[in-house]
């Protein structure tokens, strides 16, 4: 078993630190969170402040373009979105209160996670 | 370096010229054609970009010329455009080197491979512009190649095999041309030039496997890499100089049947029955080469090796260059204040796996560009002859209290 999950040898390792078109869709920049947002959809009123102001394009819209949610696999927990949202419907916790803590998210769902920010048609990759 | 290999007949056609390393730079450059220069002029390298910027003018070549304001400019500029799918040259010395250092290990990790006319100059302070390798030699772990020659024959061939070498699919590594500044670059001599048509066909058009231009394939160079992948791309390009060895000899055989020149990655001068024998690089060799004819003639089992390429250091060939020999003087013409000299520490690692104990006497000479005379060589080969071993680094021409 590798040691490092998603990992590639040295040998298939593309010269040149080359990375190919959408890479950063594979990059789990969640797991740098020390705080999490944690959304309470009653109190939401989908003013879409967080969705605009989020740096990582986190938080998740559904088909009629409401929050639904946020992407746990790419937020670093800023707390940007608690800080704008004027419903008071975002709170920032620490991770060490979560029994998922530090765990990984399934590919697969990370995509349906991120197709859902309505942010992306079509996925490269994965 | 050998002269008598056989010659192909369609370069018969040569032209001799009395040139410098500098001007002999910039010809190989010209006839290159290469697509991009992008250069900050630094004394002693300065006439490499200036003579290639008159072959721009006059459009001789129709390479973009790119002016810039600083020497970190311009390597970065070099590495843009060698990653966008061109052939990219430049040239620098001295703190113009050191302040693109921060962009070599980037070249490198890219893949780019720019070569580079390393004019070697002290590296300030106090400001001087003479020779030594002190500008080159902390730069030998930013992962490019360095090849050290001895005249500007040499500098012209080195430029030749250096952009098939770097270019090669299984290096593609950057490549540092070195010459002595003003002794080598400054100083006229004949220099045998090829054909533009015979540099032409050598030299081919790059094929760059992951150009950024190719807006159809797109890629990115530089993306943030945590722990989970630097260390492979790492070892991946630690694979490309770990391959230079192998091409550089089916590059070199093919450059002999060109221009009936060979350089091997080290020169042997009568070090094959040598008893003692003084390693060396660049220009200064032809001194330690004069003194062991004249110490041959005396009975004296003299020789010489002359380093020329130092990345990647090729342990094996001086390991079998120097194993069994009664000891062995390394010239340094660069300092590691408060550790062994570059050259002295490669040499010294090389015969660690040596079958027999081989003493090596380290030396120092030549900094700021102080002159070594053949009485400096045959000191040292006096020292190497009476076994008078030191510990640590004696210095060649110091001023000492009673001088």
């Amino acid at each position: 078993m590798s040691r490092v999950k998603g990992g590639v040898s040295w040998r298939n390792t593309p010269p040149g630190t080359v990375t190919f078109g959408a890479s950063a869709m594979e990059v789990e920049t969640g797991l740098w969170r020390s705080m999490r947002p944690v959304l309470d959809l009653e109190k939401c009123v989908s003013c879409l402040k967080c969705w605009v102001q989020c740096p990582d394009a986190s938080i998740m819209t559904d088909e009629d373009a409401r929050v639904c949610g946020i992407n746990e696999y790419f937020c670093k927990g800023c707390g940007v979105c608690q800080a704008v949202c004027p419903a008071g419907a975002i709170s920032m916790r620490p991770e060490s209160d979560f029994s998922d803590c530090g765990k990984v998210c399934e590919p697969d769902k990370v995509m349906q996670l991120v197709k859902n920010t309505g942010m992306v048609g079509e996925l490269v990759g994965s | 370096m050998g002269h008598s290999a056989e010659r192909d007949e369609a370069d018969t056609n040569r032209r001799v010229e009395m040139t410098s390393g500098n001007l002999a730079f910039a010809e190989a450059m010209r006839q290159i054609n290469p697509d991009v220069v992008a250069a900050y002029p630094i004394t002693p390298s300065t006439e490499i970009p200036m003579r290639f910027a008159e072959y721009v003018a006059n459009g001789d070549v129709d390479t973009r010329y790119v002016a810039v304001e600083s020497e970190h400019s311009a390597i970065t500029a070099c590495v843009g455009a060698s990653v966008a799918g061109g052939r990219v040259m430049t040239a620098s010395s001295a703190n113009g080197v050191a302040l693109m250092h921060e962009i070599f290990p980037i070249a490198a990790s890219f893949r780019a491979p720019i070569v580079f006319g390393l004019v070697n100059r002290s590296l300030g302070a106090p400001v001087n512009i003479h020779c030594d390798h002190s500008d080159s030699m902390p730069e030998r772990d930013s992962g490019w190649v360095q090849i050290y020659c001895e005249d500007a024959q040499e500098v012209y061939d080195t430029v030749m095999l250096s952009v098939r070498l770097a270019e090669h699919p299984d290096v593609l590594t950057p490549v540092f041309v070195c010459q002595d500044g003003f002794i080598t670059s400054h100083c006229y001599e004949p220099v045998e030039f090829l054909q533009d048509e015979s540099v032409r066909q050598f030299v081919g058009t790059r094929e760059p496997r992951y150009p950024l231009l190719d807006v159809d394939n797109p890629v990115s160079y530089g993306s943030f890499t945590m722990s989970e992948h630097y260390f492979e791309i790492k070892r991946n390009q630690i694979e490309g100089l770990n391959n230079v060895s192998r091409v550089y000899r089916e590059l070199s055989d093919e450059y002999v049947a060109l221009s009936g020149r060979e350089y091997p990655m080290i020169d042997r001068y009568m070090t094959d029955d040598a008893d003692y024998v003084v390693v060396i690089m660049s220009s200064a060799t032809g001194v330690v080469k004069d003194v062991v004819d004249d110490l041959r003639r005396e009975g004296v089992r003299a020789g010489c090796l002359r380093v020329r390429m130092y990345r990647p250091f090729p342990s094996g060939e001086v390991r079998e260059a120097l194993s069994g020999k009664k000891c062995v003087a390394v010239l340094d013409r660069s300092a590691s204040p408060g550790g062994v000299a570059p050259l002295a520490a490669e040499i010294k690692s090389a015969l660690y796996m040596s079958p027999d104990r081989v003493p090596v006497f380290d030396y120092i000479f030549g900094l700021g560009g102080r002159d070594f005379f053949p009485d400096d060589a045959r000191r040292v080969f006096q020292d190497l002859m009476d076994m008078r071993y030191e510990d640590g680094a004696r210095y060649i021409g110091l001023l000492e209290e009673d001088d």
